[in-house]
């Protein structure tokens, strides 16, 4: 009993790798159904009509990609598979290359061209700032793209000149810069948010839905999987669930089993 | 574990890893002059940074720092490329010194001031000019920030707890009366003029369960974060580095 409630942890590492590397290798198939919340996003960005707006602030750099890049991969692929503009920037400077990455891949596999059919303005300081100098004029907040080109005159953002003609916005988020767009953005310009974020933030989320301030979101990599279910486009984050089932189980286990030798051992010190 | 074996170990793996580049290089199966060499360099420092779980070695060492060296590096030079170059030097430097075609904007030099001031806490002579930057910022923060939250925040998640407790439905209805008792039941817990005692300690107890729930919710949401992050690096190396799975 002893040496089992001081087990080397190392041992409890080589399992989870285990859990999380066999099912990887012999793939079994795992439904998953979308949950409402991944679900009135997809719904809202399958409503717009053709040659809409759809802003995608890519707010996440690389500690948090496993997560986010499958969500941005899997908006991006819905809206181009729509003939939706998008609008990319991102308010995290190391995040920049992974926007321009997923939304320059994925726009080439639809045929799509910067400046015409999606824009990609990079990244710009001050948070909550760059928010507010967006809802009252897009062009002031961001003159040229990333790519150094004018955004006045811009195909890809035709008829848009602020914030308030956005037909709908997605935060992808790795922090705290969600509330930023909900403070400055959703409810100070009145266009429709939804957020993209990590599974740890999940939580944060629900009395924003609730009080009808976000119009849904996606949580982690489950989420991400949902969308890719949706979209009929599985993915990384499909393939992803098989193992995250697996570890999850494994999990449970650990606690339970670490609760019953806590208890059998009548909870000594 | 003596030391002389966890120096093998780490050679071993190193070698290891070296001959399965090569072969995978020599063999075409990853591309030395595409994107290759990039994977290759990925998954060593992936399994540098994964060595830290069997122990803090120098390997994992030499990985952090280089990941803090190039975040900070990329950051740097994004930095400069989209703001500092555009805003400030083509804007307002460059017109000065070189016909350009365009009038340099003067009004730039009161942001790009105030923020070389604060680079000045590095100087104890002229650290008080750092004040104004952060007058600023402290001001203009509070300024754009009060009003908004209190609004978007405050005001707008109290609407949903004022809505009529019956909604039209058995279960939303459900949903309103659990949400009403968790809020009361928490408020009560983290009231502390009071003894939890009697009624009050009945309340705050539900609460705590309430809490506890929450932190439930918290707890798998996390797991499942870094499980994520885990299937995401496992993934890479087994798709896009060993090619074992499609």
């Amino acid at each position: 009993m002893e040496k089992l409630l001081k087990i080397d942890r190392r041992i409890i590492f080589v399992l989870v790798a285990l859990a999380v590397t066999i099912p990887l290798l012999f793939r079994f198939k795992m439904a998953v159904p979308p949950t409402k919340h991944v679900k009135s996003m997809y719904d809202k960005i399958d409503s717009l009509p053709k040659g809409s707006h759809v802003l995608i602030s890519f707010d996440y750099d690389p500690s948090s990609k496993e997560e986010l890049q499958p969500m941005a991969l899997a908006l991006l692929h819905h809206c181009f598979k729509k003939d939706i503009k998008v609008i990319g920037m991102t308010l995290y400077p190391a995040g920049t290359g992974l926007a321009e990455k997923a939304i320059k891949e994925t726009g080439k596999e639809y045929g799509k061209k910067s400046g015409k059919d999606y824009a990609f303005l990079g990244f710009k300081a001050g948070s909550s700032l760059v928010i507010l100098n967006m809802g009252e004029d897009i062009y002031s907040a961001f003159q040229e793209d990333f790519y150094g080109k004018k955004t006045a005159g811009m195909l890809a953002l035709k008829g848009v000149s602020s914030l308030r003609e956005i037909d709908y916005a997605v935060n992808l988020t790795a922090g705290g810069i969600y509330e930023a767009w909900i403070v400055y953005g959703r409810e100070k310009y009145h266009f429709d948010l939804g957020v993209g974020c990590t599974a740890v933030m999940g939580p944060e989320m629900y009395p924003f839905i609730q009080s009808n301030q976000l119009t849904g979101f996606m949580g982690g990599l489950k989420g991400a999987a949902e969308y890719e279910t949706l979209i009929d486009h599985k993915d990384r984050a499909a393939a992803g669930m098989s193992p995250q089932s697996v570890v999850h189980v494994l999990v449970v286990c650990f606690i339970l089993f670490g609760n019953f030798l806590y208890f059998a051992s009548g909870r000594k010190q | 574990m003596n030391k002389n074996r966890e120096i093998y170990i780490l050679f071993f793996v190193l070698i290891a890893f070296f001959i399965v580049s090569v072969v995978y290089l020599s063999f075409g199966w990853l591309d030395i002059w595409g994107e290759g060499l990039g994977i290759i360099t990925a998954a060593a420092i992936t399994l540098a940074m994964y060595s830290f779980l069997y122990k803090d070695n120098p390997v994992f060492k030499i990985a952090e720092n280089l990941f803090v060296g190039v975040a900070m590096g990329y950051s740097i030079i994004i930095v400069w490329y989209n703001i500092l170059k555009p805003d400030v030097f083509e804007a307002l430097i460059l017109p000065v010194f070189k016909d350009t075609g365009n009038a340099p904007q003067y009004s730039v030099i009161v942001p790009t001031l105030l923020g070389l001031f604060m680079f000045l806490r590095l100087s104890s002579k002229l650290s008080w000019l750092s004040r104004w930057s952060f007058a600023f910022i402290v001001g203009m923060g509070s300024g754009i920030a009060i009003p908004n939250f209190i609004n978007a925040i405050l005001l707008r998640q109290l609407e949903p707890m004022l809505t009529p407790l019956y909604s039209g439905s058995f279960w939303g209805t459900v949903n309103t009366l659990l949400v009403l008792i968790g809020v009361v039941s928490v408020l009560f817990y983290f009231f502390f003029s009071l003894e939890h005692k009697g009624p009050i300690g009945g309340i705050s107890m539900v609460g705590i369960w309430f809490l506890m729930i929450a932190f439930g919710a918290s707890f798998g949401y996390t797991v499942m974060a870094r499980m994520s992050l885990l299937i995401g690096r496992i993934q890479f190396l087994l798709k896009d580095w060993l090619g074992i799975i499609q």
